[in-house]
Protein backbone atom coordinates (compact mmCIF):
# COMPACT_ATOMS: atom_id res chain seq x y z
CA UNK A 1 0.00 0.00 0.00
CA UNK A 2 1.64 3.32 -0.97
CA UNK A 3 0.77 5.67 2.41
CA UNK A 4 3.22 8.31 0.94
CA UNK A 5 0.75 9.05 -1.83
CA UNK A 6 -2.46 8.49 0.00
CA UNK A 7 -0.77 11.50 2.33
CA UNK A 8 0.37 13.16 -0.84
CA UNK A 9 -3.14 13.92 -2.39
CA UNK A 10 -5.62 13.56 0.72
CA UNK A 11 -5.94 17.25 1.00
CA UNK A 12 -7.68 17.16 -2.01
CA UNK A 13 -10.07 14.19 -1.02
CA UNK A 14 -10.72 16.57 2.00
CA UNK A 15 -11.50 19.61 -0.42
CA UNK A 16 -14.16 16.62 -2.19
CA UNK A 17 -15.32 15.20 0.98
CA UNK A 18 -16.30 19.21 1.72
CA UNK A 19 -18.03 18.72 -1.47
CA UNK A 20 -20.02 15.42 -0.42
CA UNK A 21 -20.94 16.95 2.90
CA UNK A 22 -22.53 20.17 1.30
CA UNK A 23 -24.46 17.63 -0.85
CA UNK A 24 -25.72 15.85 1.60
CA UNK A 25 -26.50 19.01 4.02
CA UNK A 26 -28.69 20.17 0.79
CA UNK A 27 -29.99 16.91 -0.17
CA UNK A 28 -31.51 16.54 3.50
CA UNK A 29 -32.75 19.40 3.79
CA UNK A 30 -35.01 19.03 0.14
CA UNK A 31 -35.75 15.71 1.04
CA UNK A 32 -37.35 16.62 4.30
CA UNK A 33 -39.28 19.03 2.34
CA UNK A 34 -40.09 16.66 0.11
CA UNK A 35 -40.52 14.23 2.34
CA UNK A 36 -43.09 16.68 4.79
CA UNK A 37 -45.05 17.43 1.90
CA UNK A 38 -45.44 14.06 0.67
CA UNK A 39 -46.72 12.88 3.72
CA UNK A 40 -49.05 15.58 4.14
CA UNK A 41 -50.55 14.33 0.91
CA UNK A 42 -50.22 10.89 1.60
CA UNK A 43 -52.28 11.34 4.65
CA UNK A 44 -54.93 14.58 2.61
CA UNK A 45 -58.37 13.71 3.15
CA UNK A 46 -58.73 14.27 -0.34
CA UNK A 47 -58.04 11.81 -2.37
CA UNK A 48 -56.91 13.18 -5.60
CA UNK A 49 -53.92 14.30 -3.28
CA UNK A 50 -53.79 10.71 -1.88
CA UNK A 51 -53.40 9.55 -5.14
CA UNK A 52 -50.28 12.25 -6.11
CA UNK A 53 -48.44 11.48 -2.50
CA UNK A 54 -48.91 7.40 -3.92
CA UNK A 55 -47.73 8.01 -7.49
CA UNK A 56 -44.28 9.86 -6.23
CA UNK A 57 -43.62 6.88 -4.06
CA UNK A 58 -44.04 4.27 -6.19
CA UNK A 59 -42.77 6.06 -9.17
CA UNK A 60 -39.39 7.28 -6.99
CA UNK A 61 -38.77 4.07 -5.51
CA UNK A 62 -39.89 1.95 -8.20
CA UNK A 63 -36.60 2.92 -10.47
CA UNK A 64 -32.91 3.27 -9.95
CA UNK A 65 -31.76 6.49 -8.20
CA UNK A 66 -29.19 6.67 -11.02
CA UNK A 67 -31.84 6.77 -14.06
CA UNK A 68 -33.43 9.23 -12.17
CA UNK A 69 -30.56 11.53 -12.21
CA UNK A 70 -29.42 10.82 -15.81
CA UNK A 71 -33.13 11.55 -16.79
CA UNK A 72 -32.94 14.75 -14.87
CA UNK A 73 -28.99 15.88 -16.02
CA UNK A 74 -28.71 14.43 -19.66
CA UNK A 75 -32.51 14.48 -20.63
CA UNK A 76 -33.60 17.11 -18.83
CA UNK A 77 -31.99 19.49 -21.65
CA UNK A 78 -34.36 18.43 -24.29
CA UNK A 79 -37.31 19.10 -22.44
CA UNK A 80 -36.08 22.79 -21.05
CA UNK A 81 -34.71 21.76 -17.66
CA UNK A 82 -30.54 23.15 -17.76
CA UNK A 83 -28.69 22.11 -14.56
CA UNK A 84 -25.23 21.96 -13.78
CA UNK A 85 -24.18 19.05 -12.47
CA UNK A 86 -24.13 20.11 -8.90
CA UNK A 87 -27.95 21.31 -9.32
CA UNK A 88 -28.96 18.30 -11.01
CA UNK A 89 -27.33 16.01 -8.09
CA UNK A 90 -29.44 18.02 -5.27
CA UNK A 91 -32.36 18.22 -6.85
CA UNK A 92 -32.26 14.34 -7.79
CA UNK A 93 -31.12 13.42 -4.93
CA UNK A 94 -33.18 15.21 -2.79
CA UNK A 95 -36.13 14.40 -4.50
CA UNK A 96 -35.46 10.82 -4.23
CA UNK A 97 -34.95 10.45 -0.36
CA UNK A 98 -37.65 13.01 -0.63
CA UNK A 99 -40.04 9.79 -1.48
CA UNK A 100 -38.35 7.70 1.19
CA UNK A 101 -38.72 10.15 3.98
CA UNK A 102 -42.50 10.73 2.77
CA UNK A 103 -43.24 6.98 4.14
CA UNK A 104 -40.83 7.37 7.48
CA UNK A 105 -42.79 10.65 8.56
CA UNK A 106 -46.22 9.01 7.18
CA UNK A 107 -45.35 5.78 9.44
CA UNK A 108 -44.50 7.96 12.59
CA UNK A 109 -47.52 9.78 12.16
CA UNK A 110 -49.53 7.16 11.58
CA UNK A 111 -47.79 5.46 14.75
CA UNK A 112 -49.18 8.14 17.34
CA UNK A 113 -52.09 6.58 19.30
CA UNK A 114 -55.53 7.06 17.66
CA UNK A 115 -56.38 7.57 21.29
CA UNK A 116 -54.26 11.19 21.20
CA UNK A 117 -56.33 12.40 18.38
CA UNK A 118 -59.68 11.52 19.83
CA UNK A 119 -58.81 13.30 23.53
CA UNK A 120 -57.88 16.50 21.48
CA UNK A 121 -60.94 16.28 19.62
CA UNK A 122 -63.24 15.77 22.12
CA UNK A 123 -61.62 18.78 24.17
CA UNK A 124 -62.69 20.61 21.43
CA UNK A 125 -59.54 21.01 19.35
CA UNK A 126 -58.95 21.52 15.25
CA UNK A 127 -57.86 18.93 13.03
CA UNK A 128 -54.80 21.37 12.24
CA UNK A 129 -54.69 22.11 16.15
CA UNK A 130 -54.69 18.40 17.08
CA UNK A 131 -51.84 17.65 14.48
CA UNK A 132 -49.82 20.59 15.64
CA UNK A 133 -50.64 20.16 18.93
CA UNK A 134 -50.86 16.81 19.91
CA UNK A 135 -49.78 14.17 17.36
CA UNK A 136 -46.82 16.11 15.65
CA UNK A 137 -44.35 16.31 18.73
CA UNK A 138 -45.18 12.97 19.47
CA UNK A 139 -44.36 11.73 16.00
CA UNK A 140 -41.30 14.23 15.81
CA UNK A 141 -40.00 11.68 18.50
CA UNK A 142 -40.97 8.66 16.62
CA UNK A 143 -39.26 9.46 13.49
CA UNK A 144 -35.45 11.06 14.43
CA UNK A 145 -33.96 7.30 14.31
CA UNK A 146 -35.57 6.58 10.66
CA UNK A 147 -35.02 9.41 9.15
CA UNK A 148 -31.52 8.83 10.30
CA UNK A 149 -31.34 5.66 8.32
CA UNK A 150 -32.76 7.48 5.45
CA UNK A 151 -30.06 10.37 5.81
CA UNK A 152 -27.51 7.48 6.09
CA UNK A 153 -28.56 5.83 2.77
CA UNK A 154 -28.68 9.39 1.90
CA UNK A 155 -25.15 10.20 2.70
CA UNK A 156 -23.67 7.15 0.77
CA UNK A 157 -26.35 8.11 -2.25
CA UNK A 158 -24.31 10.95 -3.19
CA UNK A 159 -21.48 8.82 -4.96
CA UNK A 160 -24.06 8.54 -7.65
CA UNK A 161 -23.79 12.07 -8.57
CA UNK A 162 -20.14 10.85 -9.28
CA UNK A 163 -21.74 9.54 -12.37
CA UNK A 164 -23.17 12.86 -13.41
CA UNK A 165 -19.22 14.64 -13.08
CA UNK A 166 -19.83 16.03 -9.61
CA UNK A 167 -16.26 16.36 -8.04
CA UNK A 168 -17.52 15.01 -4.95
CA UNK A 169 -15.47 11.62 -3.13
CA UNK A 170 -16.50 9.16 -5.45
CA UNK A 171 -15.53 11.08 -8.49
CA UNK A 172 -11.85 12.44 -6.80
CA UNK A 173 -11.13 8.61 -6.25
CA UNK A 174 -11.54 7.99 -9.93
CA UNK A 175 -9.77 10.88 -11.08
CA UNK A 176 -6.12 10.28 -8.95
CA UNK A 177 -6.64 6.49 -10.14
CA UNK A 178 -6.84 7.94 -14.12
CA UNK A 179 -3.58 9.47 -12.51
CA UNK A 180 -1.61 7.09 -10.36
CA UNK A 181 -3.09 4.05 -11.63
CA UNK A 182 -3.73 3.24 -7.35
CA UNK A 183 -7.69 2.39 -7.47
CA UNK A 184 -6.75 0.29 -4.00
CA UNK A 185 -5.54 3.35 -2.08
CA UNK A 186 -7.81 6.10 -3.77
CA UNK A 187 -10.86 4.37 -2.74
CA UNK A 188 -9.54 3.67 0.80
CA UNK A 189 -9.15 7.26 1.05
CA UNK A 190 -12.30 7.75 -0.31
CA UNK A 191 -14.16 4.85 1.82
CA UNK A 192 -12.07 6.49 4.80
CA UNK A 193 -13.66 9.80 4.50
CA UNK A 194 -17.38 8.72 4.10
CA UNK A 195 -17.35 6.63 7.36
CA UNK A 196 -15.95 9.61 9.29
CA UNK A 197 -19.46 11.49 7.67
CA UNK A 198 -21.16 8.82 8.45
CA UNK A 199 -20.00 8.44 11.59
CA UNK A 200 -20.34 11.93 12.76
CA UNK A 201 -23.78 12.36 11.16
CA UNK A 202 -24.74 8.59 13.25
CA UNK A 203 -23.53 10.67 16.79
CA UNK A 204 -25.73 13.14 15.93
CA UNK A 205 -28.89 11.72 15.54
CA UNK A 206 -28.41 9.29 18.20
CA UNK A 207 -27.82 12.83 20.08
CA UNK A 208 -31.17 13.97 19.23
CA UNK A 209 -33.04 11.38 19.99
CA UNK A 210 -31.92 11.10 23.29
CA UNK A 211 -32.81 14.31 23.75
CA UNK A 212 -35.78 14.39 22.52
CA UNK A 213 -36.66 11.00 24.74
CA UNK A 214 -35.93 12.76 28.12
CA UNK A 215 -37.91 16.36 27.31
CA UNK B 1 -91.01 10.17 31.81
CA UNK B 2 -90.13 13.60 32.51
CA UNK B 3 -92.03 16.88 31.15
CA UNK B 4 -89.26 19.08 31.41
CA UNK B 5 -87.62 19.50 27.95
CA UNK B 6 -84.60 16.64 28.03
CA UNK B 7 -81.01 18.39 28.14
CA UNK B 8 -79.29 15.53 26.28
CA UNK B 9 -81.69 13.89 24.09
CA UNK B 10 -80.47 11.01 21.66
CA UNK B 11 -83.48 10.37 19.26
CA UNK B 12 -83.82 6.95 17.44
CA UNK B 13 -80.18 6.95 17.20
CA UNK B 14 -78.62 4.23 14.44
CA UNK B 15 -75.81 3.29 13.33
CA UNK B 16 -75.01 0.52 11.04
CA UNK B 17 -70.86 -0.94 10.29
CA UNK B 18 -72.42 -2.34 6.19
CA UNK B 19 -74.81 -5.25 7.36
CA UNK B 20 -74.01 -4.71 11.05
CA UNK B 21 -76.49 -2.94 12.89
CA UNK B 22 -74.95 -1.89 15.95
CA UNK B 23 -77.33 0.79 17.73
CA UNK B 24 -81.30 -0.62 16.50
CA UNK B 25 -83.43 2.94 17.43
CA UNK B 26 -82.51 3.90 20.74
CA UNK B 27 -83.49 6.72 22.20
CA UNK B 28 -82.15 8.63 25.21
CA UNK B 29 -83.31 11.82 27.47
CA UNK B 30 -80.86 12.98 30.29
CA UNK B 31 -81.82 16.02 32.53
CA UNK B 32 -79.64 18.46 33.44
CA UNK B 33 -77.95 17.14 36.77
CA UNK B 34 -78.67 13.50 35.55
CA UNK B 35 -76.50 10.44 35.77
CA UNK B 36 -77.20 7.91 33.30
CA UNK B 37 -74.84 4.27 33.41
CA UNK B 38 -75.33 2.40 30.69
CA UNK B 39 -74.16 -1.60 31.27
CA UNK B 40 -74.01 -4.27 29.05
CA UNK B 41 -71.96 -7.05 27.43
CA UNK B 42 -69.05 -5.94 25.58
CA UNK B 43 -70.46 -5.19 21.71
CA UNK B 44 -73.53 -4.25 22.93
CA UNK B 45 -73.06 -1.23 21.41
CA UNK B 46 -72.82 1.03 24.64
CA UNK B 47 -69.30 2.52 23.74
CA UNK B 48 -70.80 3.49 20.17
CA UNK B 49 -73.39 5.18 21.88
CA UNK B 50 -71.39 6.87 23.98
CA UNK B 51 -69.37 8.16 21.52
CA UNK B 52 -72.08 9.34 19.52
CA UNK B 53 -73.02 11.93 21.73
CA UNK B 54 -69.81 13.78 20.55
CA UNK B 55 -70.28 12.29 17.17
CA UNK B 56 -66.61 10.86 17.63
CA UNK B 57 -68.27 7.77 16.18
CA UNK B 58 -71.03 9.66 13.92
CA UNK B 59 -74.64 8.05 13.77
CA UNK B 60 -75.95 6.74 9.93
CA UNK B 61 -79.25 7.48 11.69
CA UNK B 62 -81.48 9.84 14.34
CA UNK B 63 -80.35 13.05 16.21
CA UNK B 64 -78.25 13.71 19.53
CA UNK B 65 -79.13 17.24 20.72
CA UNK B 66 -77.67 18.80 23.80
CA UNK B 67 -80.17 21.83 24.43
CA UNK B 68 -80.99 23.75 21.96
CA UNK B 69 -77.94 22.54 19.45
CA UNK B 70 -78.22 19.48 17.05
CA UNK B 71 -74.82 18.15 17.22
CA UNK B 72 -74.47 15.46 14.65
CA UNK B 73 -75.48 17.67 11.88
CA UNK B 74 -74.97 17.01 8.23
CA UNK B 75 -72.84 19.88 7.49
CA UNK B 76 -70.19 20.47 4.36
CA UNK B 77 -67.16 19.61 5.80
CA UNK B 78 -65.97 23.21 7.03
CA UNK B 79 -69.08 24.20 8.58
CA UNK B 80 -69.24 20.93 10.06
CA UNK B 81 -65.51 21.32 11.37
CA UNK B 82 -66.45 24.42 12.79
CA UNK B 83 -69.66 23.07 14.28
CA UNK B 84 -68.26 20.18 15.95
CA UNK B 85 -65.08 21.96 17.80
CA UNK B 86 -67.37 24.23 19.20
CA UNK B 87 -70.03 22.15 20.67
CA UNK B 88 -67.42 19.33 22.14
CA UNK B 89 -66.15 22.01 24.02
CA UNK B 90 -68.96 21.16 26.08
CA UNK B 91 -68.97 17.76 26.36
CA UNK B 92 -66.36 15.95 28.65
CA UNK B 93 -65.18 12.78 27.82
CA UNK B 94 -62.67 10.56 29.75
CA UNK B 95 -61.30 7.17 28.28
CA UNK B 96 -60.64 3.90 29.25
CA UNK B 97 -57.00 4.17 28.43
CA UNK B 98 -56.81 7.43 29.91
CA UNK B 99 -55.01 9.43 26.73
CA UNK B 100 -53.21 12.20 28.63
CA UNK B 101 -50.83 14.02 25.90
CA UNK B 102 -47.02 12.30 27.15
CA UNK B 103 -45.68 15.23 25.83
CA UNK B 104 -46.64 17.46 28.32
CA UNK B 105 -46.82 18.16 32.13
CA UNK B 106 -50.09 17.56 34.08
CA UNK B 107 -49.96 21.27 33.91
CA UNK B 108 -49.94 21.03 30.12
CA UNK B 109 -52.45 18.55 29.65
CA UNK B 110 -55.09 20.72 31.54
CA UNK B 111 -54.31 23.70 30.25
CA UNK B 112 -53.65 23.27 26.68
CA UNK B 113 -57.26 22.96 25.36
CA UNK B 114 -58.25 26.02 27.68
CA UNK B 115 -55.65 28.02 26.27
CA UNK B 116 -55.73 26.94 22.45
CA UNK B 117 -59.87 27.31 22.76
CA UNK B 118 -60.67 29.80 25.42
CA UNK B 119 -58.02 32.27 24.87
CA UNK B 120 -56.85 31.82 28.61
CA UNK B 121 -54.17 33.83 29.33
CA UNK B 122 -50.84 31.31 30.86
CA UNK B 123 -52.06 32.91 34.44
CA UNK B 124 -55.60 32.64 34.13
CA UNK B 125 -54.85 28.75 32.70
CA UNK B 126 -52.72 27.60 35.89
CA UNK B 127 -55.13 28.96 37.94
CA UNK B 128 -57.88 26.77 36.13
CA UNK B 129 -55.90 24.25 35.97
CA UNK B 130 -54.79 24.49 39.84
CA UNK B 131 -58.50 24.17 40.86
CA UNK B 132 -59.19 21.24 38.83
CA UNK B 133 -56.16 19.39 39.50
CA UNK B 134 -56.76 20.31 43.48
CA UNK B 135 -60.67 18.71 42.58
CA UNK B 136 -59.16 15.47 41.42
CA UNK B 137 -56.77 15.38 44.42
CA UNK B 138 -53.48 15.70 42.10
CA UNK B 139 -52.17 19.18 43.11
CA UNK B 140 -49.08 18.33 44.12
CA UNK B 141 -48.22 16.28 40.81
CA UNK B 142 -48.75 19.45 38.30
CA UNK B 143 -45.25 19.27 37.39
CA UNK B 144 -44.75 15.68 36.53
CA UNK B 145 -45.10 13.97 33.09
CA UNK B 146 -48.04 11.25 32.37
CA UNK B 147 -45.27 8.73 32.18
CA UNK B 148 -44.72 8.81 36.24
CA UNK B 149 -48.18 8.67 37.71
CA UNK B 150 -49.98 5.28 38.61
CA UNK B 151 -53.15 4.64 36.34
CA UNK B 152 -55.45 6.16 39.12
CA UNK B 153 -53.81 9.37 38.91
CA UNK B 154 -53.51 9.56 34.78
CA UNK B 155 -57.39 8.86 34.74
CA UNK B 156 -57.79 11.40 37.41
CA UNK B 157 -55.60 14.18 35.64
CA UNK B 158 -57.62 13.11 32.38
CA UNK B 159 -61.14 14.06 34.31
CA UNK B 160 -59.38 17.43 35.37
CA UNK B 161 -58.37 17.94 32.18
CA UNK B 162 -61.74 17.30 30.62
CA UNK B 163 -63.53 19.54 33.44
CA UNK B 164 -60.79 23.06 32.54
CA UNK B 165 -63.10 23.45 29.63
CA UNK B 166 -65.84 23.84 31.96
CA UNK B 167 -68.36 21.14 30.06
CA UNK B 168 -71.94 20.73 30.92
CA UNK B 169 -71.94 16.98 30.84
CA UNK B 170 -69.35 14.29 30.98
CA UNK B 171 -69.21 11.07 29.18
CA UNK B 172 -67.04 8.12 31.04
CA UNK B 173 -66.14 5.53 28.75
CA UNK B 174 -65.09 2.82 31.27
CA UNK B 175 -63.40 4.65 33.34
CA UNK B 176 -62.34 2.34 35.31
CA UNK B 177 -61.88 -0.83 33.06
CA UNK B 178 -58.22 -0.38 32.80
CA UNK B 179 -57.26 -0.34 36.03
CA UNK B 180 -56.07 -2.26 39.10
CA UNK B 181 -58.68 -3.29 41.11
CA UNK B 182 -57.03 -1.04 44.40
CA UNK B 183 -56.65 1.81 41.84
CA UNK B 184 -60.44 1.63 41.03
CA UNK B 185 -61.65 3.45 44.38
CA UNK B 186 -59.90 7.10 43.45
CA UNK B 187 -61.40 7.48 40.52
CA UNK B 188 -64.90 6.86 42.08
CA UNK B 189 -64.21 8.96 44.68
CA UNK B 190 -64.10 11.97 42.09
CA UNK B 191 -66.43 10.76 39.73
CA UNK B 192 -68.88 10.51 43.20
CA UNK B 193 -67.64 14.00 43.93
CA UNK B 194 -68.92 15.54 40.28
CA UNK B 195 -72.06 13.85 41.27
CA UNK B 196 -72.55 15.80 44.35
CA UNK B 197 -71.66 18.92 42.34
CA UNK B 198 -75.19 18.13 39.78
CA UNK B 199 -72.53 17.20 36.80
CA UNK B 200 -74.43 15.62 34.06
CA UNK B 201 -72.77 12.16 33.43
CA UNK B 202 -73.46 9.89 31.14
CA UNK B 203 -71.58 6.65 32.57
CA UNK B 204 -70.34 3.37 30.35
CA UNK B 205 -69.14 0.79 33.03
CA UNK B 206 -68.48 -2.40 34.41
CA UNK B 207 -69.06 -1.60 37.99
CA UNK B 208 -71.91 -2.24 39.08
CA UNK B 209 -71.83 -1.18 42.69
CA UNK B 210 -70.50 1.59 41.55
CA UNK B 211 -73.27 2.60 39.11
CA UNK B 212 -75.90 1.65 41.83
CA UNK B 213 -74.88 3.95 44.08
CA UNK B 214 -74.37 6.82 41.88
CA UNK B 215 -76.45 6.87 39.20
CA UNK B 216 -80.43 7.40 38.67
CA UNK B 217 -80.55 5.76 36.07
CA UNK B 218 -79.48 2.58 34.36
CA UNK B 219 -79.74 1.32 30.86
CA UNK B 220 -79.05 -2.30 29.80
CA UNK B 221 -78.11 -2.44 26.19
CA UNK B 222 -77.55 -5.86 24.41
CA UNK B 223 -77.32 -6.20 20.92
CA UNK B 224 -78.13 -3.07 19.84
CA UNK B 225 -80.90 -2.22 21.58
CA UNK B 226 -82.36 -1.15 25.51
CA UNK B 227 -83.55 -4.11 26.77
CA UNK B 228 -84.12 -2.54 30.28
CA UNK B 229 -83.85 0.73 31.40
CA UNK B 230 -84.93 2.06 35.12
CA UNK B 231 -83.91 3.23 38.71
CA UNK B 232 -80.53 1.27 39.46
CA UNK B 233 -82.60 -0.35 42.48
CA UNK B 234 -85.08 -2.01 40.48
CA UNK B 235 -82.40 -2.99 37.35
CA UNK B 236 -79.88 -4.49 39.98
CA UNK B 237 -82.25 -5.73 42.47
CA UNK B 238 -85.46 -6.95 40.43
CA UNK B 239 -84.73 -6.72 36.90
CA UNK B 240 -88.06 -7.62 34.62
CA UNK B 241 -85.87 -9.08 31.57
CA UNK B 242 -84.63 -12.61 31.20
CA UNK B 243 -81.65 -11.40 29.35
CA UNK B 244 -80.94 -8.47 32.30
CA UNK B 245 -81.32 -11.08 34.97
CA UNK B 246 -78.33 -13.57 32.48
CA UNK B 247 -76.04 -10.75 32.62
CA UNK B 248 -75.88 -9.89 36.13
CA UNK B 249 -75.77 -13.06 37.21
CA UNK B 250 -72.84 -13.63 34.97
CA UNK B 251 -71.24 -10.54 36.19
CA UNK B 252 -71.13 -11.69 39.63
CA UNK B 253 -70.02 -14.80 38.80
CA UNK B 254 -67.21 -13.27 37.11
CA UNK B 255 -66.57 -10.79 40.12
CA UNK B 256 -66.93 -13.28 42.55
CA UNK B 257 -64.49 -15.96 41.10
Amino acid sequence: MDVELMLKVYPFFLKAAWLTIQLSVLTTLLGLTCGSLGAAARLSRHAFLRAVGATYVSLIRGTPALIQLFILYFGGPQIGIQLDAFEAGVIGLGVNIGAYMTETIRGAIVAVDKGQTEAARTLGMSKFQTMTRVVLPQAARLMIRPLGVNINALIKGTALVAAISVVELTYTAQRYIGSTYKPFEMFLLSGALYMVIIYITGRGIAWLDRKARIA
Amino acid sequence: MNDAKPFLDIRHAQKSYGALEVLKDISLQVQRGQIVAIIGPSGSGKSTLLRAINDLDPLTGGEVWLEDTQINKHLPHRQYEKHINKVRQDIGMVFQHFNLFPHLTVRGNVTLAPKMLKGLSEEEAITLAEEQLDKVGLLDRIDYYPSRLSGGQKQRVAIARALAMKPKVMLFDEATSALDPELVEEVNQVMKKLAEEHMTMVIVTHEMGFAESVCDRVLFMDQGVVVEEGPPGVIFRNPQNERTRNFLRKHLEGVRS
